[in-house]
């Protein structure tokens, strides 16, 4: 079932290479079904009715497997099923260019889906990098503004990044002894406290890359800039995930070398939340300001992660895991939506620049609706999915705290806090420079028209996510519940 | 009977979300929908009071295994039941009264939606059992504020006014979310019945009790939230800017309710800790002074305002740092009884002003009316009542709440706090009668004062109900019964208290008659220290100066040292870096971006040689 998941995507981006029909029905006919055996998994998970294990390749000392190794990997899955469906459905594309538009973003969906469905450690960097191939290219060859220059640092930093992961990751394999690159088999096998360390190193920095850790930030918020609506959804709202679900995937295997960080981890993450928050004060577009809120975002996720060092293991902490997903799968989806509505304003007034627009409310009241949910979603507020996964961030930093005195991570939660005041400050800015106000000529009423039916659905999918999970955050915590489950057919394959 | 609360919570929202997503198109349908939702809720808080039994009811909102998870729940006891009828008495008729004043509104709609959002967030601050969740509603009421305030955001000014209380209000929860999260690794729980089961146990034994420092931190890092809501110093900048919204909004929102929150919020904590705990550390006197010199600054700059709503705006201001003042003195009846009397007169004195303001064709300034008392009998009846209840004066509701604040000051025994609380009633009482002799009496000062008409039923209904509470709400019989708390009057001729009230009456009604009995212009205007009350002592301005030089600058700053150092700086080390790297593929770095594509698929290939024949 997991392979289908990923095959769907795949094949039909194949097929529309080929040329074998309309690459945008192709395209949608693949999203949704997709989206549909997604959303069913979720049921079908829970009553473990189903097997998703896929055994692919079966050879002397490697074996590679695919299917949901715990409620992370479906919570992720769900997340990228939903944002790829709406990534397809939004973006104009250009005349032409309908090949190669629609099958890049059914490749990153589809690399960022077997990502998160390998549990393997070898399908898990291979599908990444196919994501990251089409993210280049699309922004390369059919981004806006300053494409080539935000094409190339996009890629010279995430290559870069990729290659000091895999050095880590390679490490880990051969320090742990272990036959083979299964999740299982590593996290059997122990590592040498030295190793550890080294490794720790690696895959904080590898990772820290691909998901914008401070100091290795500033490719994200040009390239988000300048990338074609849907790709930034994907990388934004997906890929860039896959360095945070895989710090924590991986954790386990090497947590005390970890511990060794911790420090250094909590002022870069600060850095994430305050620095690039007040470089998101001072932007002046609004792709930019989203491109930069996601990079600090970033930094809440990394507190939940820091608890969990300081903690020792996932059982020390039990609040740290769920609430890095929970934000995950919530900064995913508000930042899709952002992106997604922020194209739409783009293509309808010709502008982001935020001192030429205002008034858009009036002519466009369901797009301001939509971006005000979104914008609130993001800033946290209550009632929508990142507050749930905010608050529990910050229950995790508290977790250890016993009344006395304040630990490390305790004291960058309550830095932390003050981001929460930031975010609102350049979001709100930026909601009054665009929809409040006097209307200018190019977003009167007469120049500009609301959403079409044909936004709304996406958009309506993605504002109904971020309330479902804000409204009630067990609805996705229940799927974190669950022991993890190791189904037959992947112990089969490691035996 | 369980289900009630539950009732009360979801009915507002569920007719928030109708009106947005099916009747956005049927304006007076959506009015008239919004109105009945708070009509039911009226009548089922009725009924919830008539009961009189506590009730508690919860589910889990968030669960994780080894946690205790985070609930969402109600507890209802007095304190939560006599809020509630606050707010639904005065929600219900602030939805009455905003039917007629709002009718001519395009987006009609869109304003009830808000007031029904309003309706459910602040249900939820008065129900909730827990800090979390009462957190949650804190915020949304934060953003039904917003979203009303903002009602006009085609104005500037109104669009700034919305984003200025949504940001002063995010700075406070700042801390309040601080302190919750202090106070839960103290005492191992969100909720109130927890936290007060522990301080009843840690009473016991000393070995128990946490560090005091750290609960005092805890207790005013919450008060923060409270200052944000509740517009304390120096967080109060937000509340008179927030007059930008329609008048009923500042009525029920910024007048009655929510800005009451912060007292209420204090209020159920104190209760839970217990008053023995609280004596003993210093984080309530800290919160006594914050409230006095709010009372205070707030008074003086009220005394130098012209437009109406604005003074009333202070005046809120005034009292909330009465409330906040009773409450850092440890007697939270008192605080809890002059919120529950404030409600109702405030209330009243906004719909009037709302009045005013529609009969004189949105005209604020109250040097532009005059003469009002021929023209709008019931309106100038009302408002007479409101203004006396406002000033404390005997018989009225507001004399006994003050009375009680104003004794609880005497018996902390910190006279210069009973000095200020004597001083503000002074200054109540002077700044309300400028207001009313130069809007009311006289004659017409302009076209729209003198072509001023009295309203309709629907605004003077209202009025007169509310004048009614304004007058009565203080009296064993009617107050006893249902206010939150509630603290029977004892009249003592000689104490204190009473002398200081009713001088403070008589001084400021005064001068007030002095001054502005018969005046066409301010003559205080711009003279010697009045000019400073006039401009509100420029905390504004030195806010705004704050602001842009330094959070922008500092953006800037760090903006520019990003672009510089990490852009440049660190990229370029990363180059370099990747020179050796560059070397072995070299043809690559001609910046043709497939070369990196073959990159990325040489990392692949990479891995399987690595596995394959390497380990």
């Amino acid at each position: 079932m997991s392979i289908i998941l990923i095959l769907t995507p795949l094949l039909a981006a194949f097929a529309i290479l080929a040329g074998v029909g309309k690459a945008k029905l192709i395209a949608m006919i693949a999203a949704t079904s997709n989206l549909a055996l997604g959303l069913c998994t979720v049921f079908c998970w829970r009553a473990s009715t189903w097997d998703f294990s896929w055994e692919v390749l079966s050879k002397p000392s490697i074996h590679l497997s695919l299917g949901f190794y715990d409620g992370m990997s479906l919570v992720m899955v769900i997340l990228s099923v939903i944002v790829l469906f709406t990534a397809v459905m939004s973006g104009k594309c250009p005349e032409g260019r309908e090949k190669l538009w629609y099958s890049s973003i059914l490749f990153i969906g589809a690399g960022g889906l077997g990502a998160f469905l390998s549990t393997d450690l070898f399908f898990f960097y291979a599908f990444h990098e196919l994501a990251l191939i089409p993210t280049f290219l699309m922004i390369g060859i059919l981004g806006s503004g300053d494409r080539k220059n935000a094409a190339w640092k996009i890629t010279i930093y995430l290559a870069l990044g990729s290659i000091v992961l895999l050095a880590g990751l390679i490490w880990l394999v051969s320090a742990s002894g272990s036959e083979t690159w299964l999740f299982d088999d590593l996290l059997a096998s122990s590592i040498s406290q030295d190793a550890q360390t080294g490794i720790a190193a690696l895959l904080i920095v590898g990772f820290g890359v691909l998901i914008s850790l401070f100091p290795f930030h500033s490719w994200a918020a040009p390239a988000y800039a300048s990338s074609p609506a849907p790709v930034a959804m994907l990388h934004a709202g997906v890929l860039k995930k896959f360095g945070l679900y895989g710090l924590i995937r991986l954790y386990p295997m090497v947590s005390n070398g970890m511990q060794a960080w911790l420090v250094w981890l909590i002022i870069l993450l600060l850095c994430n939340i305050l620095w690039v928050g007040f470089v998101t004060i001072n932007q002046k577009r609004l792709d930019m300001i989203l491109g930069n809120s996601s990079v600090m975002h970033m930094g809440y996720i990394f507190l939940a992660f820091a608890a969990l060092i300081e903690a020792g293991s996932f059982e020390a902490n039990p609040l740290a895991k769920p609430a890095a997903v929970v934000l995950m799968f919530a900064h995913g989806i508000s930042i899709a939506l952002l992106f997604m509505l922020t194209d739409t304003i783009r293509r309808k007034t010709g502008t982001v620049e935020l001192a030429e627009l205002g008034g858009l409310a009036n002519a466009a009241p369901r797009l301001a609706f939509l971006f005000g949910l979104a914008g609130m979603a993001s800033i946290g507020l209550p009632g929508l999915a990142n507050f749930s996964g905010e608050v529990l961030v910050f229950l995790s930093g508290f977790n250890s705290f016993d009344g006395e005195c304040l630990g490390y991570v305790q004291t960058a939660t309550i830095l932390a806090l003050w981001g929460v005041v930031i975010s609102a400050v350049y979001m709100l800015r930026a909601y009054r420079q665009t929809f409040q106000g006097t209307p200018v000529s190019h977003t009167s009423s007469e120049h500009v028209k609301d959403l079409g039916p044909f936004c709304q659905i996406p958009a309506g999918i993605l504002a109904i996510s971020l309330l479902i999970v804000g409204l009630y955050p067990n609805s996705l915590l229940q799927f974190l519940e669950e022991p993890e489950v190791v189904t037959s057919e992947t112990e089969q394959a490691s035996k | 009977m369980e289900s009630l609360p539950w009732l009360i919570l979801g009915l507002p929202l569920l007719t928030a979300a109708a009106i947005h997503l099916g009747l956005k198109k049927r304006q007076s349908l959506s009015a008239l929908v919004s109105t009945c939702s708070a009509a039911v809720t009226l009548v089922l808080t009725v009924v919830i009071i008539l009961k009189g039994s506590d009730l508690t009811g919860s589910f889990t909102w968030a669960s994780i295994p080894g946690f205790d998870g985070i609930e969402v729940g109600y507890e209802l006891n007095q304190l939560s039941r006599g809020m509630m009828l606050v707010v639904a008495g005065v929600g219900f008729l602030v939805h009455l009264f905003s039917l007629a004043y709002m009718k001519d509104d395009s987006a009609l709609a869109r304003y009830f939606c808000g007031l029904s959002l309003f309706m459910f967030s602040m249900t939820g601050i008065v129900l909730a059992n827990n800090f979390i969740m009462m957190f949650m509603f804190w915020e949304l009421v934060g953003l039904s504020s917003y979203l009303l305030i903002g009602h006009w955001y085609q104005k500037d000014s109104a669009a700034d006014a919305s984003k200025k209380a949504f940001l002063t209000n995010r700075i406070g929860d700042f801390g309040f979310m601080i302190g919750i999260l202090i106070l839960w690794g103290i005492t191992g729980s969100f909720t109130f019945n927890g936290i007060s089961e522990f301080f009843a146990n840690a009473g016991h034994s000393e070995a128990v009790m946490p560090s005091m420092t750290m609960f005092s931190a805890a207790i005013l890092l919450i008060f923060m939230g409270a200052m944000g809501k509740s517009a304390q110093a120096p967080l109060h900048v937000w509340l008179p800017d927030a007059m930008e919204g329609p008048t009923p909004v500042s009525a029920l929102i910024h007048a009655a309710t929510m800005v009451a929150a912060g007292v209420f919020m204090m209020v159920r904590f104190f209760s839970a800790v217990g008053m023995e705990t609280l004596d003993s550390i210093w984080g309530p006197d800290v919160i006594a002074w914050i409230g006095a010199i709010t009372s205070l600054l707030a008074a003086l700059m009220a005394t130098q305002q012209d437009d109406i709503k604005k003074i009333l705006a202070y005046s809120t201001l005034s009292q909330l740092g009465y409330m906040v003042m009773a409450v850092g003195l440890l007697d939270p009846e008192a605080g809890m009884f002059h919120l529950f009397t404030h409600a109702w007169f405030k209330a009243l004195l906004f719909l009037g002003s709302g009045a005013v303001i529609f009969a004189c064709h949105h005209e604020q300034n109250i040097w532009k009316m005059g003469g009002l008392k021929k023209t709008m009998p019931i309106t100038f009846l009302t408002f007479g009542i409101g203004t006396i209840a406002l000033c404390g004066v005997p018989g009225t509701a507001g004399f006994f709440s003050k009375e009680h604040i104003l004794e609880s000051a005497a018996h902390s025994g910190q006279w210069l706090l009973f000095g200020i609380a004597a001083l503000v009633a002074c200054l109540t009482t002077f700044y309300m009668f400028r207001l009313f002799f130069v809007a009311f009496l006289g004659s017409p000062r302009s076209d729209h004062a003198g072509h001023a008409k009295e309203v309709g039923p629907l605004m003077s209904a209202p009025l007169i109900v509310l004048s009614v509470m304004a007058i009565f709400s203080g009296y064993q019989f009617l107050g006893g019964k249902i206010a939150p708390l509630y603290k029977p009057f004892e009249f003592h001729p000689d104490a204190p208290a009473f002398i200081a009230s009713i001088s403070a009456v008589l001084i400021g009604l005064f001068l007030a008659w002095k001054l502005y009995g018969n005046t066409e212009n301010d003559p205080l205007e711009n003279k010697g220290i009045f000019k400073h009350f006039r401009n509100k002592f420029y905390i504004d301005e030195a806010y705004a100066k704050l602001v842009g030089y330094g959070q922008d600058t500092l953006a800037a700053f760090i903006h520019f040292f990003d672009e510089l150092i990490i852009n440049g700086f660190i990229v370029d080390g990363f180059s370099r870096a990747a020179g050796g790297f560059g070397r072995i593929f070299g043809r690559l770095q001609s910046g043709n971006l497939q070369g990196y594509a073959i990159l990325f698929g040489i990392g692949v290939l990479l891995v399987i040689y690595l596995t394959v024949f390497v380990s």
